[in-house]
């Protein structure tokens, strides 16, 4: 039974359809994250070694720190919107296809 | 009707609304499991109300709006970090998390390893962690109940921490998850919309002009342009006493614990165990995605509300108020932080009803009597409803004081679950009696660790009253970052990750944070320490940065990447499972045969 089942998971690992997703899932999640980290600690180094620039005014008393504040909101948003777009369209078909193929195999 | 009073009533009211509710879940529950997941049926909306429940503690609410009235722009760094932060659980940990694992946080990290070490480590991490922050949202509520009610007797202050303790085992032992996730979506929901009142009533003060209310808050608050700019808090400059120059090494140090700060934050919330739980309520990682999508939304307008929160309080709410007031000598004079009387002008003596005729120079000498600005957001409330001794005013601050309280209690709730659920899953099931404990002994044993580590806290918040709540708070995201995240990634994404590379990295993440913050100036060597420093005494603080994260999160790393290769062990077969299930949801929620 055990061993069945391990042929299950192996076999499922090894197929190009879950190939595909995970490179789907790992292509889009990992660069991104990559993005947001490197953009929120470009703001954190910025607020401590930039403090000249940063406190520049823009418009009437909001400064660039303000602005560059507001902005980490808004692409953690985008972030957010872009994630979901992708995972309905590209992930959720193929990822449910294979929980179901799986699922009936295991139940043999 | 005094708004001490119609405090209380609000509050003994959300108190007996969430009881019924908790009651009512209680009795719903039908099997053991439903204790650790409140029956997987939650909807990702619920869910994710229950999440900003959870995640908005006191020290958001409270802290961060307190930070920004005083320090100005450097509080809005907080807000920023802990929004940022969900990106992490959302991008890299929510959907794997829910295909792989049932109750814990050890269900994941276990799955491929030997199970009593990892699970071990997984339970003790889960531990600590929840204590900090558990202990830092009671000394909170002891906090707040003597500001809001005017309680200051302290054996008062213990009975209100011992009744927030007993509510919360009250919580998690009739309701389990499903219960405590009720109470957090109507906390969230009542948090909101305080938060949203405010908001409203602080830009209609100033025409919804952001620029003029910041303008306001700037020239309130007596530090001129610096207030609007970062570096009244963090990553100060560092002025050499006798030079009278920026003392170069100081301040990069200053910089570099505000970037350490930074990287707690960011990567701490994706190893709190209390959160990671929830992403077992609901039925699929679909599910568990869009929880985190109305999470962030919550938290992120939330947390932008902060904005109008804090300089609100700044603009509108005068400095002594925010202080509580300065402090005087015996004379009642106010004095400056050697307990020297300032002068006004020709005056020696300046009493405290003066204190506006002081001018810039004296000011910057006064002494809050309380620092904190922990009331900040109340007190804006008390303003904006017609200011002290006015029904309206009273109103305002009693239904903000309620929903900080119910803020506070139901943190508190989701803390105990997740610890207790630990306890009983990782540490008494699959440790002492090894898989073989039924899951009813399972649940009975998690309710009895939730009343002892309800117990626990209690005695250890009354102790610890004096801490301060942001580094009882900074110490759990720092021990969450280093221990757990990098556990759960490796485990989540790493092939050849194994039973010695987890167990290193959880006690190396968690062992590094703890020692750095023990040998930090949060423990000795500063005014403001644990063991405040004097001329002469006592000091061990090797370690120069109050945060460790920027250290203990690579050592983190570290340890999990040194544990792994130095270990043969690798189990190729469960990672195929593990890699199927998490990107799958196959076998969804049923057991790992070990």
């Amino acid at each position: 039974m055990s061993s069945k089942n391990e042929k299950v998971w192996s076999d499922t690992q090894a197929s190009p359809e879950f190939q595909d997703l995970k490179r789907k899932f790992r292509g889009f999640a990992f660069p991104l994250t990559v993005a947001f980290l490197v953009w929120y600690f470009l703001y954190v180094i910025l607020t401590a070694f930039a403090r000249e620039w940063i406190s520049t005014p823009v418009v009437g008393n909001i400064n660039i720190a303000f602005i560059l504040g507001l902005l980490q909101f808004a692409t953690t948003f985008l972030i957010m919107w872009l994630y979901e777009r992708h995972s309905s369209h590209s992930l959720d078909g193929p990822s449910d296809a294979l929980r179901d193929k799986v699922d009936k195999e295991l139940s043999k | 009707m005094s708004s001490t009073t119609l405090s209380a009533i609000l509050f003994v009211a959300f108190v007996l609304f969430t009881l019924v509710l908790v009651f009512r879940a209680g009795r719903s529950n039908k099997q053991s499991s439903d204790f650790y997941d409140g029956g997987g049926g939650f909807s990702g909306f619920q869910n994710g109300l229950a999440i900003a429940g959870d995640y908005m503690s006191a020290a958001s609410f409270l802290g961060i709006a307190g930070t920004i009235a005083l320090f100005g722009y450097d509080g809005f760094l907080y807000s920023i970090g802990f929004l940022v932060a969900w990106l992490v659980a959302l991008l890299l940990v929510a959907e794997p998390l829910r295909n792989s694992g049932r109750f814990t946080m050890g269900d994941v990290l276990a799955f491929r390893m030997r199970q009593r070490p990892v699970r071990g480590a997984a339970a003790t991490s889960t531990l600590v962690v929840s204590i900090f922050y558990l202990m830092a949202q009671m000394v909170g509520a002891g906090a707040l109940v003597s500001l809001l009610l005017g309680i200051n007797d302290p054996s008062a202050k213990n009975w209100i921490i011992g009744g927030v303790g007993i509510l919360m085992i009250v919580y998690v032992t009739v309701g389990g998850m499903k219960g405590t996730t009720y109470v957090q979506i109507v906390k969230a929901f009542l948090l909101m919309t305080g938060a949203i009142l405010l908001t409203i009533m602080v830009l209609w003060q100033f025409g919804f002009n952001i620029s003029d209310l910041l303008g306001a808050a700037r020239d309130a608050s007596g530090k001129g342009e610096a207030f609007l700019q970062p570096g009244l808090k963090f990553g100060k400059d560092i002025i050499d006493p006798l030079t009278m120059a920026i003392d170069p090494v100081k301040t990069l140090i200053s910089k570099l614990d505000l970037i350490s700060l930074g990287m707690a934050l960011v990567l701490g919330t994706a190893g709190l165990p209390h959160i990671l739980i929830r992403f077992y309520t609901v039925p699929t990682s679909k599910a568990a995605r869009k929880s985190v999508n109305w999470a962030i939304g919550n938290i992120g307008a939330f947390y932008l509300m902060t904005i109008a929160l804090g300089f609100g309080a700044a603009a509108l709410v005068s400095r002594a108020t925010l202080f509580r007031g300065f402090k005087v000598d015996a004379n009642g004079c106010l004095m400056d932080a050697k307990g020297v009387a300032i002068a006004n002008g020709d005056v020696a003596c300046t009493p405290l009803a003066d204190v506006g005729t002081l001018d810039a120079g004296a000011k910057a000498l006064l002494v809050p009597v309380d620092p904190s600005g922990n009331v900040a957001a109340p007190q804006l409330a008390q303003f904006l409803g017609g200011g002290e001794g006015t029904t309206g005013g009273a109103i305002m601050l009693a239904v903000i004081g309620a929903i900080a309280f119910a803020t506070i209690l139901a943190v508190v709730a989701g803390l105990t679950l997740a610890s207790s659920s630990s306890f009983a899953h990782d540490l008494y099931a699959n440790v002492i009696k090894k898989g073989t404990a039924s899951p009813a002994e399972e649940v009975r044993v998690a309710k009895i660790s939730a009343v002892v580590i309800g117990g626990i806290s209690i005695v250890l918040a009354i102790g610890a009253q004096g801490l301060n709540v942001a580094f009882l708070v900074a110490i759990a995201f720092a021990i969450a970052a280093s221990g757990n995240l990098p556990a759960v990634l490796y485990s989540l994404f790493w092939k050849n990750f194994n039973t010695r590379g987890a167990v290193w990295s959880i006690y190396g993440g968690l062992f590094s944070a703890v020692i750095l913050l023990v040998f930090s100036p949060n423990v000795s060597g500063a005014a403001t320490s644990l063991i405040p420093f004097v001329e002469g005494g006592v000091r061990f603080d090797f370690f120069p940065l109050a945060n460790p994260g920027i250290v203990s999160i690579p050592l983190g790393f570290f340890f999990g990447w040194l544990g792994t290769v130095t270990s043969s062990e690798r189990n190729l077969a469960k990672y195929a499972e593990l890699e199927v299930r998490s990107m799958t949801g196959a076998a969804i929620g049923k057991a790992v045969q070990h």
